[in-house]
């Protein structure tokens, strides 16, 4: 049968070339997809983490490199057929859990956050975008209450005792410490009155401080606060460097903040999270964080708390997570919010380093409730209307279409 | 000024590479030897054939006839013999016959001077029999007859004509073009849409970033005495919307399923009003029209007048030829356009652009699942959620997703444009749509 002309000259363009692509519209799309959104966050952590094992020794890269191998091996045995680790989204959560963990962990802890994380949190609810939970948080608080001890002791870095850690060895420094909050926390469960805040309390008790926290403290006050008749103690420069005992991936502010960078730059993330939990947080701690210790209100210190106890890299990396937050911008702002207000009740009223946690994973579960009541209003759809925020059927338009024509 | 303040919501400022084709001057394109004309130019039926294989054709003479009232007149591009009847599959997957005409014998319009007729004699029945008889359609891609758009409403409470300059797609930039160098045919269209309608206003609406076209606009209507309102709205994908348009102008919102004219008012793309100047002041029929050819794999991006029913190869010649192999060749603008796989396909009424993209132009990234990071909902200038509606849709369940707004959609593209996961969004709420019993009116 002879093919009209019509139908021949489809299969190849007028020059003999291989066919066009055909696709339904938009024809070009936003430089953007999944695998570079997981990928960039990676890449924005790997500073952070770098700092980890310089300042913990080869043990904190075993730890880094064990929950990153075991998150990428339970995907790839769950996924199976499909082929998921090329979203970057596994290796994503494998290396957060690691910097989430002190540098002495105890090898099996990490391979049960981990399992937990991508068996449990993440494909029991059918993988990428199916969870409710940060699987990485989840995994994190998992062993916490399940190993409460070997997931709080911490080292000290070594820029805080160099001479007593050994270059290649894997053991950690045994000498474990409580971090700054955890100190401060049980200062004030103890009902002591922290004269002059958290910062002061900590060099009074002793709390090791490197050289160079000294110096520019010391250059700050001189230099430039004085100019505004402003004095800050010592003890803030050491975590924004990272000198501090925690966890593997949360003590360098400056390099989590740096990654934060590229975050924004690449549209990784967007403001409205991390703008709503830190604007709620601060103001909270502020006016009444204070309280706590004997001090006045409005005399809370934010920034002591906002280099301590993994907020920089739960306020960045973990509360923004795109698969357990809302979908709409108020939604964002109210979960950022709501994240804030919880942080700053926990750590002041509860726990100590695992109440930011506790936080994001709260409202995490409140995300679908948030999607639901927050919906976006509809072009024509009255603005206030009941059903619409108690996420019932649609309201009928207000014109019938049907009604002019 | 005011309207730059006042927040829109959703939608996307993509880069709108209009730099290609912008800045030159439009120029007609050489008139084929050989054209294919569809009797479907428009939205409704095709039009039904008038003429047989061997007839003889003059430029301007009635080919295929409107049946029905969404359709439209369809009119010979050139003189010449029709030498055969196909049948063609158009960009959008909707199948019609066409005729192939072969140039020969003179043209009874082209290059010469031409009587303007006093219009503004004759009363709007006769201007609007005037519009239907040259087949005038929405030009901005959408291919209404405007005597049905325009006479339905006539006398029901339309106060506000929005001429609608805001081609805000990328890469296409054939209304500027034409605002900016057939400014006084496009006033003059703009008072005969004036007098059928008689709405209270006349706005036309422009980007904000084109000053030039602003204030050209502005010059001429002072000039001519006219009291029309240039309108600035902000440069965001896609505020040309007819909908979206109505809310920046007047601030009234078409709820879904209605259209302007529900609220009051008639919005009409620049080029269309340019048509029903021409079909008004000269009785011209539409056979011509000016697009964009533009894309990185075309040598001189340009805009054109076109004769109706070139094809697509020619126009990309006339435009200097590919200069490297294009993945796509796409008919109308890249966020709401259609790919053809056949450059032999004869532009119509409503092909508004030719662009040739490369594959460094597409990003086409992998499919993952819906990571729910509500970028589609952020970026949806109605307030859909089109991740939820794409995966009501995706279970099969219509209702739900009827209930929760698809007919609402626009179409834009915004979502799937933004959407990280790759998910093919539009394709699957236009397949949705499109699967629903027919409503009253669409025919």
């Amino acid at each position: 049968m002879q093919r009209s002309g019509t139908n021949e000259r489809t299969e190849r363009d007028g020059n003999g070339r291989p066919r066009l692509v055909r696709t339904a519209a938009p024809q070009y799309h936003e430089k953007i997809a999944t695998h570079s959104l997981m990928w960039t966050a990676t890449l924005a952590l790997l500073p952070a983490a770098a700092w980890g094992v310089f300042a913990y020794g080869p043990r904190a890269l075993l730890v880094l490199l064990l929950a990153a191998v075991s998150a990428v091996t339970a995907e790839a045995l769950i996924a199976r057929s499909r082929v998921t680790l090329a979203d970057g989204s596994a290796l994503l959560t494998g290396l957060l859990l690691g910097m989430m963990m002190p540098p002495a962990v105890p090898l099996f802890v990490v391979v049960a956050a981990t399992l937990f994380a991508i068996g449990v949190v993440k494909w029991t609810f059918g993988g990428l975008g199916g969870n409710w939970l940060n699987p990485a948080l989840a995994g994190r608080l998992f062993v916490h209450f399940s190993w409460p001890a070997a997931t709080t002791s911490w080292s000290l870095p070594r820029t805080l005792g160099a001479d007593r850690l050994p270059g290649l060895n894997l053991t950690v420094d045994t000498v474990t410490t409580a971090t700054p909050l955890g100190i401060v926390q049980h200062a004030v469960e103890q009902g002591e009155a922290l004269l002059g805040g958290p910062a002061v309390y900590l060099t009074s008790r002793g709390f090791p401080r490197s050289e160079l926290d000294t110096s520019v403290t010391t250059w700050l006050n001189e230099t430039v606060l004085s100019q505004f008749g402003a004095h800050i103690p010592g003890g803030y420069i050491d975590p924004f460097v990272g000198n501090v005992p925690g966890a593997i991936g949360e003590g360098s502010a400056i390099l989590l903040l740096l990654g934060t960078v590229v975050l924004f730059a690449r549209r990784v993330i967007t403001w409205e999270i991390p703008a709503a939990f830190f604007t709620t947080f601060a103001v909270l701690t502020w006016a009444f964080g204070g309280l706590a210790y004997g001090a006045d209100g409005f005399s809370g210190d934010v920034l002591f708390h906002l280099l301590s106890g993994g907020l920089i890299l739960t306020l960045f990396y973990v509360a923004t997570d795109p698969v357990t937050t809302p979908m709409t911008t108020s939604g964002m702002l109210l979960f950022g919010a709501g994240v804030g207000l919880l942080t700053f009740l926990l750590r002041t009223y509860g726990g100590a380093a695992e109440g930011v946690a506790l936080a994001v994973l709260v409202m995490n579960g409140c995300t679908p409730l948030l999607n639901r009541t927050l919906r976006p209003r509809r072009l024509g759809e009255r603005r206030f209307r009941l059903s619409r925020f108690l996420g019932g059927s649609s309201e009928k338009s207000a014109l019938d279409p049907s009604a002019g024509i | 000024m005011i309207s730059l303040l006042k927040r829109t919501r959703g939608g996307l400022t993509p880069d709108d590479r209009k730099s290609f084709a912008r800045t030159e001057p439009l120029w007609n394109a050489a008139v084929p030897s050989r054209c294919v004309v569809p009797l479907l130019q428009h939205v409704g039926n095709p039009a039904q054939p008038v003429v047989n294989v061997g007839d003889r054709v003059r430029e301007g003479m009635l080919v295929g006839r409107a049946s029905g009232a969404m359709s439209a007149n369809v009119h010979a591009p050139l003189p010449g013999v029709i030498s055969q009847q196909v049948s063609l599959t158009l960009e959008d997957g909707r199948s019609c016959a066409a005729y192939v005409i072969e140039l020969s014998g003179e043209f009874d319009r082209l290059g010469k001077q031409l009587d303007p007729i006093d219009w503004e004699r004759k009363s709007a029945r006769e201007l609007l029999k005037t519009i239907r008889e040259c087949g005038v359609v929405g030009m901005g891609g959408y291919g209404q007859p405007v005597d049905r758009k325009y006479s339905a409403r006539r006398g029901s409470g339309v106060d506000h004509l929005i001429i609608n300059g805001v081609e805000n797609e990328p890469y296409v930039c054939a209304d500027y073009r034409l605002m900016m160098e057939m400014t006084d045919g496009l006033l003059e269209g703009a008072r005969v849409a004036e007098r059928i309608l008689r709405p209270e206003r006349v706005t036309i609406a422009v980007q904000a970033q084109r000053t030039d076209v602003r204030s050209r606009l502005q010059r001429r209507v002072r000039e001519r005495g006219l009291g029309y309102f240039v309108h600035s709205v902000p440069a965001k994908y896609p505020q040309g919307d007819e909908k979206l348009l109505t809310q920046a102008v007047t601030g009234r919102e078409v709820p879904g399923g209605a259209s302007p004219s529900d609220v009051g008012v008639i919005v009409s793309n620049v080029a269309t009003v340019y048509a029903i100047y021409e079909a008004v002041v000269y009785e011209k029929p539409v056979v011509e029209r000016v697009i964009t050819v533009s894309g990185g794999a075309v040598r001189q991006p340009a805009n054109v007048k076109a004769r109706i029913g070139t094809s697509v190869q020619e126009l990309i010649a006339e435009c200097g030829g590919l200069q490297s192999r294009p993945e796509k060749i796409v008919l109308g603008g890249p966020m709401m356009g259609h790919t053809i796989s056949d450059v032999t396909l004869p532009v119509t009424k409503r092909t508004t652009a030719i662009l040739a993209l490369t594959a460094e132009e597409i990003y086409n990234g992998p499919r993952t699942a819906c990571i729910r990071c509500g970028r589609c909902v952020r970026s949806c200038p109605v307030g859909l959620e089109p991740t939820t509606l794409y995966k009501m849709l995706d279970h099969g369940d219509q209702a739900a997703a009827v209930a929760a707004g698809l007919l609402d959609c626009i179409e834009c593209g915004c979502c799937g444009f933004t959407c990280p996961a790759h998910l093919p969004l539009v394709e699957t709420l236009k397949r949705g749509k499109q699967a629903l019993p027919r409503r009253k009116g669409t025919a």
